[in-house]
């Protein structure tokens, strides 16, 4: 089975985390599922480094981003598909 | 794989088994320290195991202070215990705590008697507990006589996808087999607290952790907190790896308790489980070093520690194994890694693999086999301290 570029926890997520290095602007992702195992493919339109979140869907500003299934806070821009998702635009809804 | 039913051990007095055989100079206070770390090098096989604290502790604060030192001494994996104080009164404190084990324990103290002397005491000890503890042997165990604790650190979010359900499956697979395991980290399980409280063996079980949870919003995160906790929980390591949120964090956190293993009761920081068998949730410290010790002091013989980015820590007392999925980390940092599993995140092995691969090395490890931390000298001994001393 081919390695995938990012794997999502849960069918409903938002985001899914990047597990190879040196994913580009343009680079085609194939993406596992882990709940389901299926696979999805998005398209990087940022750099993004192993480990860091990529946006599944367009998702606009204070809206809530799920991953594990769960909140995992609120966006404070809008975050385009394919889109990093950090510090910069997802914010917690705790402390 | 079938998971192994059992493991070559020490077998204490007290019936407890532990997997390494030390002799320890504990210091009853940082007085002390200098003291210990005299007799460890004049007496080949003793550890000295220093800290920073234990002059005018009160209270609370000073009742988990002796829980911690004795807890630390009880601990299986522990043979002697050599305590040196400062004053004989809080020191014969402390070794009457131990001996309650039938273990060897004796204390010295430095008034009255100066340092000199008190290493040369400590040390003709010193050296008879370590010649006879030399002639303690393994034996097999059943696995239902291991007690695990699990904490995660330097976290990124291949640990909630990778490395974190990897101890998750091995406490699906050891529950059953009646060993006694521990999870802790409040405040890093805040964004899943009600997802935690519903993994209680009972409501009533359930709601002692959610209010255990919730004290410690209320009485430190909330008076103390000066801004979003960014940087501090999650760390600054965290977010480099890729955690944007404390929830995220502490979704990836409790993947390490499995899917359906049920927590029996809540310890406080350093108590020692009493209701036998099963999963306990501890109040401690999300900082690694403090939380393992409070671990090894009520009792665990063995700690699992999965890191994303590379988190360095060893205990004394109680063997660290270190789980990277993290492919970056497993490759820059390998001489802290004690098993690799970021194969699950390129579909190579599943989880069930990853688990019984932890189990293997964990029980290699309870055989004898150093860890990655023991071999490079990491001794990361910290107490818990819950507030200004008087």
């Amino acid at each position: 089975m081919a390695a995938p570029h990012f794997v999502v926890h849960d069918k409903t997520d938002s985001v899914g985390v990047v597990v190879v290095e040196n994913v580009e602007p343009k680079t085609e992702m194939s993406g596992w599922v882990m709940e389901t195992d299926e696979t999805i493919s998005v398209t990087a339109l940022d750099a993004i480094p192993i480990g860091h979140k990529v946006a599944l869907l367009d998702i606009g500003k204070d809206e809530t981003i799920f991953k594990y299934g769960h909140s995992i806070g609120k966006t404070v821009e809008k975050i385009g598909k394919g889109h990093h998702v950090h510090v910069h635009n997802l914010k917690t809804t705790k402390w | 794989m079938a998971t192994p039913k059992s493991f070559m051990g020490y077998r204490r007095q007290n019936g407890r088994v532990g997997i390494r055989n030390h002799v320890i100079l504990l210091p009853l206070d940082d007085l002390s320290n200098a003291a210990c770390e005299k007799v460890a090098n004049n007496v080949k096989g003793t550890i000295a195991v220093p800290h920073h604290y234990g002059r005018l502790q009160f209270g609370e604060d000073l009742e988990l202070h002796f829980r911690t030192l004795i807890g630390a001494g009880c601990n299986p994996n522990v043979a002697a215990v050599v305590v040196i104080g400062i004053e004989p009164g809080w020191t014969g404190r402390v070794v009457d705590g131990i001996a309650k084990t039938g273990k060897p324990v004796e204390g010295f103290a430095l008034e009255r008697n100066g340092e000199h002397k008190t290493v040369m005491n400590a040390s003709w000890v010193a050296q008879k507990f370590s010649q006879d503890a030399s002639e303690t042997h393994r034996e097999e165990c059943p696995i239902s006589d291991l007690w695990v604790s699990v904490k995660c650190g330097e976290s990124d979010t291949t640990s909630g996808i990778g490395s974190n359900p990897t101890v998750g499956n091995l406490i699906d697979k050891l529950d059953p087999l009646g060993v006694t395991s521990c999870f802790g980290e409040t405040s890093e399980i805040t964004g899943a607290e009600d997802v935690c409280k519903e993994r209680g063996a009972t409501p009533a079980i359930g709601q002692k952790f959610y209010d255990t949870w919730k004290a410690y919003m209320d009485e430190v995160i909330e008076p103390f907190k000066t801004d979003d906790l960014s940087e501090s929980q999650p760390t600054k390591g965290n977010i480099e790896g890729g955690l944007t949120t404390i929830e995220e964090k502490a979704f990836g956190n409790l993947e390490k308790i499995g899917k359906k293993t049920k927590y029996i009761d809540i310890l406080e920081p350093a108590e020692e489980p009493t209701k036998g068998a099963g999963l306990y949730f501890m109040d401690t410290s999300s900082a690694a070093a403090e939380c393992v010790t409070l671990q090894a002091a009520a009792g665990f013989a063995v700690h699992l520690f999965p890191t994303g980015q590379g988190n360095v820590i060893g205990n004394p007392i109680e063997p660290v194994v270190k789980l990277t999925a993290n492919p970056r980390t497993a490759r820059e940092m390998s001489e802290h890694v004690d098993l690799d599993v970021s194969g699950v995140l390129r579909r190579e092995m599943n989880f069930d693999q990853a688990g019984d691969a932890l189990i293997d090395i964990m029980i290699r490890t309870c055989n004898g086999r150093l860890t990655c931390a023991e071999a490079l000298g990491h001794n990361e001994f910290v107490m818990t301290k819950l507030y200004r001393s008087a």
